[in-house]
């Protein structure tokens, strides 16, 4: 294929025409530019939203400088996480070692700062370096009495979803400290929210309306304290299944916590995870409360969301995004808005999630995984799509494209989730694929149907 | 004279940023060229968000994508796998590539792996394989751009004793131009101001349409615009190269190697900010061409002293904290000086005594100026809380001291992350000093609309 270098051919799937086994869970082709990161950003991504924490990078300052306030997430207390603390390792540190300038920067940085817990990135060079960070956090912890977290995520050892995995022993080894052994009935953690405009407190709202507590978020708004107690609440509600499954696996083998999987994300999706959870606790008034719920939001929203439909119809979309499961809800989504998904694809879905999405796309659409500027914009053109949804590493192609943008990336400041979320997502793409400025771009025309 | 900032041994809210980015940004400037950084996908991935943000352009930068293995047993494969998909894919006229502390430290000679793997490609005509070593635990963006520039000088200059070639321009004079990281629109300005003495200007970069393009006709995987290798290649018998905003430390220096290995006569300028400065590059330009000012430079100079003179008293005696990297502090530095405003904080990311000395010995500097190396924004928001500044000039990570001192940012340089046009903000030459002078004296003018009662209408 044009444009397609032949390790990639596999990791490309038309449905319902190429009968291959779509390839995913590999490591990105060498000089292929893909739009993933390292093991370090998923560990980053994951463990940022926790607003009382310190978190000190250990290791050259470019790591630390590329990640200072970088997700949109929201915090109803401390900002500590929008700080980027770094050890800023030099030619001298490399040579010798980073222990001591670790030491003494987790020292000044507790002191002055005052965190709940701490967490320790390591980067590919203090791996590579042999620093040994767990010894240095052992001492902190006996000194300080503070828990002080190594989190391992070297660069170089794996992908983004080992980061994910290493984030979630980080949280995983907080929980089970010195909490009540119980919680209230009715009590579930939200696992794989991150806050991102205030979405968690959008579903939190949800959740008391329906007479559910929730003990904990992980990570949106996140507390050291709440995260210690989370191992007492019922259910796991894992939303962002890519990043959160392994902690909830985790937490149903030590604690026997069930888990499910929902998304936030359309009116369908986010209507069947409050009745999901609903039906896990098998209660009346719940199940009344939460019928009440979603009626009433639906009425409020719905008719608002169908005004878009009329111009939005019949035109096509392409989906690139982190996660596989926010594009199974975008699928669904973009079709309440009367467009259909010719093009999609995520950074880390497995052989599964890439199932799903093959049995919700229609025939003819293109599913990628783990793709790239040279495959996106190929595929955009000849599918002669309206909008792409991505993150703004994405939109650049898009607009040098002539073709409208939406934002669904970490770093987004509009709330999304949620029935009012679907509002606004709508919204964003309406004021994108119906904008005037299109009409100036030359090659409009070609691009579009 | 003594540092007066805080000691601590974290860097906290970094004012600088890692080599390779430099390195990257160089070889955007560089016609046809794909940057390849080798090491973990991050390095690549988080560099383009990083820029992205800033010039809204579409950059590809690839990445050999180093895993366990290669950790262990070098990037030589990962390389080489990198470049013949490059080469596929992107049908490069160049590849530019930049090292990271991940392939540094481990022992990669990139040298060595760029030959071997031309030698293993004979059959096939490679595009031109640029290379340099820019580990992020040594010094900052700046020293990856710096090192970028030269080497590629030394890779594609050194080639031309062996074959000269002469080219024809008639009596036009050719310079070579080697600018600090300035933004896409005083690129442009650079070289319309070169060709106003009627020579022709090769920068090295040159990423003012890469970076900063119009909408395309049609996609192209490798944007347009850049200085290609054949106009590098002719500057070993250019006329003369000037350095804007030349790095402090002349080891870093691409004119003086050009001087040193060429003969080519060597200029170096600080970024001209400011009239004195301007003036400077201006008397540089008509020495070199052996040209009269043109008469319309000399209404853009009338033009911006006026305006000097109309808004005089709001900028006297204001209180500045400037950041930024060292060339553009410097030249930032005269700009304020010259107007009356008066920095009470110097400040620059990287580790450089020189930085201090040179600024110090900056005319007409208030000896109550402090001027800190090294230094990142939490200790400058420590430092203002004493100082009192009025105003703060210096990148878009200045809002965090705007947010928490209550004074307004005036945006200059790179990243402009929260606003739109950055990479077309001007700053340089009586043109760009007089937008860069309007920006200022309006946000002093806003800031006292917002902040006092009266609301007023009329200022002046």
């Amino acid at each position: 294929m044009d444009g397609i270098l032949s390790k990639r051919t596999g990791q490309i799937f038309k449905n319902g025409v190429d009968t291959h086994v779509l390839e995913c869970d590999k490591a990105s082709v060498a000089g292929s530019v893909s739009q993933r990161a390292c093991v370090f950003c998923g560990s980053r991504v994951v463990l940022y939203p926790i607003t009382d924490a310190l978190h000190l990078i250990h290791g050259p300052i470019g790591c630390a400088a590329y990640t200072w306030d970088i997700r949109g997430s929201l915090s109803s207390g401390s900002n500590l996480n929008r700080y980027s603390f770094s050890t800023d390792l030099r030619e001298m540190d490399v040579i010798y070692g980073g222990e001591k300038k670790l030491y003494a920067a987790l020292n000044e940085l507790i002191e002055k700062y005052k965190p709940k817990a701490t967490f320790v990135y390591s980067t590919c060079i203090a791996g590579l370096i042999g620093d040994d960070i767990d010894a240095i956090c052992k001492k902190i912890e006996t000194e300080t009495g503070l828990r002080t977290i190594h989190v391992n995520s070297e660069g170089f050892k794996g992908t983004k979803k080992d980061g994910y995995k290493a984030a979630c022993e980080a949280l995983f080894s907080l929980m089970g400290k010195g909490a009540p052994a119980r919680s209230a009935p009715f009590t579930i953690n939200i696992l794989g929210d991150f806050n991102l405009a205030g979405e968690t407190w959008i579903i939190k709202e949800y959740y008391k309306k329906m007479g559910i507590n929730v003990q904990t978020c992980l990570t949106g708004d996140g507390r050291i304290d709440e995260i210690s107690s989370s191992h007492t609440a019922q259910l796991n509600v894992v939303q962002c299944s890519g990043s959160m499954t392994f902690l909830a696996k985790r937490m149903k083998e030590e604690y026997g916590i069930p888990f499910i999987r929902v998304s936030y994300f359309g009116l369908e999706d986010m209507a069947a995870a409050l009745y999901d959870v609903a039906a896990f606790f098998e209660n009346q008034e719940i199940t009344a409360r939460t019928k009440a719920l979603i009626q009433n939001e639906m009425s409020q929203y719905y008719p608002e969301i169908t005004k878009y439909r009329k111009e939005l119809s019949g035109k096509k979309a392409a989906i690139y995004v982190g996660g596989s499961f926010k594009a199974f809800s975008l699928v669904k989504a973009l079709r309440h808005l009367g467009m259909e998904t010719a093009l999609v694809g995520s950074q880390t879905g497995n052989k599964d999630d890439y199932e799903y999405l093959k049995s919700i796309c229609t025939e003819g659409t293109i599913i990628v995984d783990d793709t790239n500027p040279v495959e996106l914009a190929k595929f955009m053109k000849e599918k002669k799509v309206s909008l792409l949804i991505g993150g703004v590493k994405e939109r650049p192609i898009a607009y040098k494209l002539g073709v409208a943008f939406c934002d669904h990336n970490h770093e987004r400041k509009i709330p999304l989730a949620g029935f009012e979320g679907m509002l606004q997502f709508s919204r964003e793409v309406y004021s994108s694929v119906m904008s005037p400025v299109w009409k100036f771009t030359s090659k409009r025309e070609d691009y579009h149907e | 004279m003594s540092s007066k900032a805080p000691n601590y041994t974290s860097t906290q809210n970094a004012c600088k940023l890692c080599s390779p980015l430099g390195a990257s940004l160089v070889y955007k400037g560089i016609k046809g060229c794909i940057p390849l950084i080798h090491g973990s996908q991050g390095c690549s991935t988080y560099i383009r968000r990083y820029m992205i943000s800033h010039f809204r352009e579409p950059l590809d930068i690839a990445s050999t994508n180093f895993h366990e293995a290669a950790a262990v047993m070098g990037g030589a494969e990962n390389m080489k796998v990198a470049l013949d998909n490059l080469i596929r894919q992107y049908n490069p006229e160049a590849i530019g590539i930049a090292t990271t502390c991940l392939s540094e430290t481990i022992g990669d000679d990139i040298n060595l792996l760029v030959k071997k793997y031309s030698s293993s490609r004979t059959e096939q005509s490679l595009p031109t394989l640029l290379h340099c070593s820019t580990p992020s635990y040594s010094g900052t963006h700046m020293n990856g751009y710096r090192l970028a520039v030269l080497s590629i000088l030394k890779q594609v200059c050194a080639q031309s004793q062996k074959e000269i070639k002469l080219e024809s321009t008639g009596s036009r004079k050719k310079i070579g131009i080697f600018p600090a990281l300035i933004s896409p629109a005083d690129l442009r300005f650079i070289k319309s101001l070169v060709e106003s003495f009627s020579m022709d200007a090769v920068l090295v970069p040159d990423y003012s349409d890469t970076l900063d393009g119009p909408t395309w006709d049609e996609y192209t995987n490798m944007p347009p615009g850049g200085t290609s290798i054949d106009e590098i290649n002719s500057l070993s018998k250019a006329d003369a190269c000037l350095e804007l905003g030349n790095p402090l430390d002349n080891r870093l220096s691409a004119s003086l190697y050009m001087e040193e290995q060429f003969g080519v006569k060597a200029y170096q300028q600080r970024l001209p900010i400011g009239i004195e400065a301007t003036d400077r590059l201006i008397h540089t330009l008509s020495e070199i061409s052996g040209k009269k000012t043109p008469a319309s430079l000399n209404q853009e100079r009338g033009r911006l002293t006026d305006a000097y003179i109309d808004a005089h008293k709001v900028c006297f005696d204001k209180r500045v904290l400037l950041f930024g990297d060292e060339e553009l502090a410097l030249g930032l530095t005269s700009f304020l000086t010259e107007i009356g405003a008066k920095p009470v904080l110097i400040a620059t990311g990287a580790v450089s005594p020189l930085f201090r000395e040179t600024v110090g010995s900056i005319s007409d500097m208030s000896p109550d100026t402090l001027i800190e190396d090294e230094m990142d924004f939490v200790k400058m928001l420590e430092m203002a809380r004493d100082l009192k500044p009025d105003i703060i000039l210096g990148s878009s990570k200045g809002y965090y001291l705007s947010r928490e001192l209550q004074i307004p940012l005036v945006r200059a340089g790179f990243p402009i992350h929260d606003r739109f046009g950055g990479q077309r903000l001007e700053h340089l030459g009586y043109h760009g000093t007089l937008a860069l002078f309007d920006r200022f004296v309006n946000t002093l003018l806003e800031s006292k609309q917002e902040t006092e009662p009266v609301g007023y209408t009329y200022f002046g």
